[in-house]
């Protein structure tokens, strides 16, 4: 390629590639490479397009695109000039692409999107419900061009602001522009990108940087991947925009390690930007000079942390510093000079505004946050993927219009955004208009983008603890109330979600996940307590259910009672095989589940294909509310469960009456009457126990006429039970009723203890008894 | 690539204009790790010695960086990287059992790699996957549903080709 010596060679450029790979009409098939349909497998689409064009003599040109957007319907193709949309593309039925689509025109029904098989179908691209409401100003062309291609960009308009600010602006008209047109950041904080660019001019030094922050890390977010790869001239025009503006001759991109396709498109594309003379010394003639480098990340979520990114380019270790000096001021950015730092998504809006004008801009969205948003729409809807959508849409229109609504029409419970660093919004907030500043007053953060969307079978606690686990993995470790903080957090939250949770434990939360707020460093502590703080504030029940129920209504949390619902199990069996601790028993009739073995590991309950294993809300028998004892009388019955007869013989005075087996029973009898006891040992000479001597034995006497001159020994012989002084009480009475006998004699090897007779025990049993009646 | 060869003006790029040497040599630091490590598959305690000496940067500071950083290893990780999830569905449906099986067979322990560097043996909290629990990984490969002998040579085998 000729390198461009001015503004006008590069609108001639312009001109004759729209003659050429872009003049309309043509036969243009766009094949969506994505990382997502390049798993799905793109590139063999691609290869079959192309083997099935050739044969057929097709003059056809096939672009790899970036992503374009409905990720979860892949591989995608757009084809031109028809505007025909395809999804779930499969690389045997090319033949049939070729011969119907790009020879007749006609749509392959197959592949064409409808939401379900009795819905109507959707052939264009605008009439797919996705992208129906969609407005791309960041991804204005993706989807649309190839990456590796600068002659693509030039040809759909691509560095028209860079002439246009050559031609006709001088660095502060271009900051008055983006003041102006109000561009807030787009990685989170959102702050104006204007003051930022004007606030790094101010700054006294000789050099100037601008860097772009690559360093997506938050889960679930890949807006700014998407751009680089999809797009990244628009990034790279961004930053030159920038540092014509705040003069600056250096830029940095600093890219993530995990994102080794990204930094190839951007290798590639900053080589053949600086052949063309669009970057490097006297662009475009105009003897501005600026170069651009690429750096690399390697695993650390807080380098994209403004400060700890700076230590990262360094090469430091990336911890934040603390501010002020703030990155646009002198001694602040990387090393100590002033350096401008915005998203990666902020600076792809810039060329659109200088081109079109702030006034443009200023149109789309609400008054506070004017323009469109990115955001990787995930969880449960029915169509994930990347959207750009303007400010001031409600939630609803995201979730129901674009992303179609949740999986399975259940009950939308929660919209999560901003990722670790931001709140759960709850379903009453539905209608809000999605900008930074409503967003913020319901306690979330518009953040880098990541939107997840929560149903009833999401529980509240379990994500909190996803997120906080997250950050406090990634917390750097340099200040101590992020490092401890966080951990601590999540030990509370674990301690709940394991059913261990305590009365208090949620003000525990709150007192420390706001003392993390105000005492931590940067960026990744302040934010760190979101997502924990706004789910107690919106879902405080659930914690609570967690806490004094043991139960976690989502079932999610490894809590509750399972019970095997008898009516609708099938008896397959599955549940038993898949228990890892035998507490799956089995009867002749059904299946049941032991309690005391359950680990509550779910295995059961996600083995059962009829969803027979129930989760329910535990039955805890608690004894002071159940009975409306105070609560010390809650521990005496405690301490009496523990008694033994011993405890009993020990509780009152007690004499131990013996009388030998050669006595009479007149002897006994008279005993008895001095003594005022109801029964008597019967020893032999050595003092050894042989029998008992009671009141039922006077009976029998009367009854059976036996003259009261017979001696004890001579009477009917029974076989005495013999209790252990160590016996619990409750033993003992069952063992007495069973036997049907009063007096129990407490007996310690040889040697005689003493009576236990029904009175004591129905003493003993007195509370209970008084409370039932 | 010898670590006492980097070539610090071509790899800092344009900026070194404006830098003194002592942030040049740090500037490049993490991408020479990145090199390093493309090159050896960890860094070698000797190649950073060596790096030490021809960046100029104490030997101390460089751990210090590596170490922060999660993307280094410092001991020398296998041709192939086997993960055994561990994550909940997985542990339930026995992945205990797989880790040890792995254990047993390559004569590593969880974290180690054997000594041929033919394998390096980790265990992972989640890998997603928990539908086809038990699973591992290898290298960026998922195999899922061990379970029996069958599977577990299957995935023995496939760890041992080339």
């Amino acid at each position: 390629m000729q390198r461009l010596k001015n503004i006008e060679e590069l609108r001639n450029l312009r001109a004759s590639l729209l003659e050429d790979i872009y003049r309309p009409g043509r036969n243009v098939v766009k094949v969506c490479c994505g990382l997502p349909c390049s798993t799905l497998g793109a590139h063999k689409v691609v290869k079959a397009l192309e083997e099935e064009a050739s044969k057929s003599g097709q003059r056809v040109s096939i672009v790899k695109t970036g992503c374009q957007g409905l990720c979860q319907k892949g591989p995608l193709i757009q084809i031109e000039p028809y505007g025909y949309f395809y999804q779930k593309v499969r690389p045997e039925r090319a033949k049939d692409i070729v011969s119907a689509t790009l020879s007749a025109g006609e749509p392959v029904r197959e592949f064409v999107y409808r939401d379900s098989f009795l819905d109507e179908t959707h052939k264009l691209t605008e009439e797919v419900p996705f992208y129906k409401k969609q407005m791309k100003i960041a991804l204005r062309n993706m989807g649309n061009i190839d990456p590796f291609d600068i002659q693509h960009y030039i040809a759909v308009g691509g560095y028209r602001a860079v002439e246009k600010m050559f031609s006709s602006m001088d660095p502060e008209a271009v900051i008055e522009e983006v003041k102006k047109a109000n561009l807030r950041g787009r990685g989170g904080a959102g702050f104006p990108a204007g003051v930022k660019w004007a606030h790094s001019k101010k700054s006294p030094s000789k050099v100037r940087l601008v860097i772009a922050n690559g360093d997506e890390g938050d889960p679930g977010a890949f807006m700014d991947r998407s751009v680089m790869e999809g797009d990244p001239h628009s990034l790279l025009e961004g930053m030159l925009v920038c540092a014509y503006a705040i003069d600056a001759r250096y830029g940095f991109i600093y890219v993530r390690h995990e994102y080794p396709l990204a930094i190839k498109t951007l290798k590639v594309a900053i080589s053949q930007a600086e052949e063309l003379g669009l970057l490097g010394k006297d662009i475009l003639g105009s003897g501005f000079e600026f170069t651009i480098g690429i750096r690399q990340g390697a695993g650390a979520f807080v380098c994209g942390e403004s400060t700890s990114l700076v230590a990262s380019l360094e090469g430091e270790r990336g911890f934040p510093r603390p501010r002020p000096p703030r990155l646009s001021e002198t001694g602040g950015g990387a090393w100590g000079y002033p350096s401008n730092l915005n998203n990666i998504e902020t600076y792809a809006c810039v060329p659109p505004i200088i081109e079109k004008g702030a006034d443009w801009f200023l149109g789309i969205g609400t008054e506070g946050s004017p323009g469109t948003k990115v955001f990787s729409l995930a969880g449960k809807v029915r169509n994930t993927g990347l959207v750009e959508v303007p400010m001031g849409i409600t939630l609803r229109e995201i979730v129901f219009d674009i992303g179609g609504g949740i999986i399975g029409d259940k009950k939308l419970k929660a919209v999560q955004t901003g990722g670790p660093s931001g709140g759960c919004i709850p379903g009453q907030f539905l209608d809000i208009p999605v900008d930074f500043d409503s967003l913020s007053k319901v306690g979330s953060i518009m953040g880098s983008g990541g939107m997840v969307v929560m149903d009833e079978d999401n529980c509240m606690v379990d994500i909190a603890k996803f997120f906080l686990s997250f950050t406090q993995a990634e917390s750097c470790g340099k200040c101590p109330p992020c490092r401890v903080g966080t951990y601590q957090m999540l030990q509370i939250l674990e301690k709940i979600t394991s059913g261990m949770g305590e009365v208090g434990d949620i003000e525990r939360l709150e007192r420390l996940g706001i003392m993390v707020k105000r005492g931590s460093l940067c960026g990744l502590g302040q934010s760190a307590p979101n997502p924990v703080l706004t789910t107690i504030k919106y879902f405080r029940e659930e914690y609570e259910e967690h806490i004094r129920d043991k139960y976690c209504r989502a079932k999610v949390c490894n809590l509750g009672g399972f019970v095997i619902d008898k009516e609708e199990c099938i008896l397959c069996g599955l549940c038993k095989q898949a228990c890892a601790f035998d507490a799956v028993k089995e009867t002749r009739r059904s299946f049941f589940i032991e309690r005391d073995y359950c680990t509550r590991c779910k295995a059961c309950y996600n083995a059962c294909p009829v969803d027979a294993v129930k989760i329910i809300k535990p039955m805890y028998v608690r004894l002071e509310t159940e009975l409306k004892l105070p609560a010390e009388r809650l521990k005496v019955i405690e301490m009496k469960s523990r008694m033994t007869l011993k405890d009993i013989l020990e509780s009152r005075p007690y004499e131990v009456i013996t009388i030998h087996k050669d006595s009479t029973i007149s002897d006994a009898v008279n005993l008895m009457s001095g003594k005022n006891v109801s029964g008597l040992f019967v020893v032999d000479k050595d003092n050894k126990l042989t029998d008992i001597f009671t009141e039922r034995d006077i009976v029998r006497c009367v009854f059976n006429n036996i003259p009261y001159s017979e001696t004890i020994s001579n009477l009917t012989r029974r076989d005495i039970t013999i209790f252990d002084p160590l016996t619990a009480v409750s033993t003992a009475i069952s063992i007495a009723s069973r036997k049907k006998i009063r007096h129990l004699p407490v007996v310690e090897g040889d040697r005689i203890i003493g009576m236990v007779t029904f009175r004591d025990l129905v003493s003993y049993m007195l509370p209970e008894i008084s409370f039932m009646s | 690539m010898s670590a006492t060869d980097v070539d610090v003006e071509k790899r800092i790029g344009e900026i070194g204009v404006i830098l003194e040497a002592r942030e040049k040599n740090r500037g490049v630091l993490i991408q020479t790790l990145h090199q390093i490590q493309e090159d050896n598959g960890y860094l070698p305690e000797d190649v950073l010695k060596k790096l030490s000496k021809s960046l100029n940067i104490a030997l101390s500071e460089i751990y210090s960086v590596a170490s922060f950083y999660k993307m280094f290893h410092f001991k020398p990780r296998g041709k192939k990287v086997v993960k055994v999830c561990l994550g909940t569905a997985c542990y339930v449906r026995g992945s205990k059992k797989v880790l040890n099986a792995l254990e047993n067979e390559f004569k590593v322990k969880n974290g180690e790699t054997t000594e041929d560097l033919a394998m390096t043996l980790e265990t992972v909290g989640c890998v997603g996957c928990c539908g086809l629990a038990p699973v591992s990984t290898i290298n960026e490969e998922v195999i899922g549903e061990i379970i029996g002998e069958k599977k577990m040579e299957k995935l023995v085998r496939s760890i041992k080709e080339e």
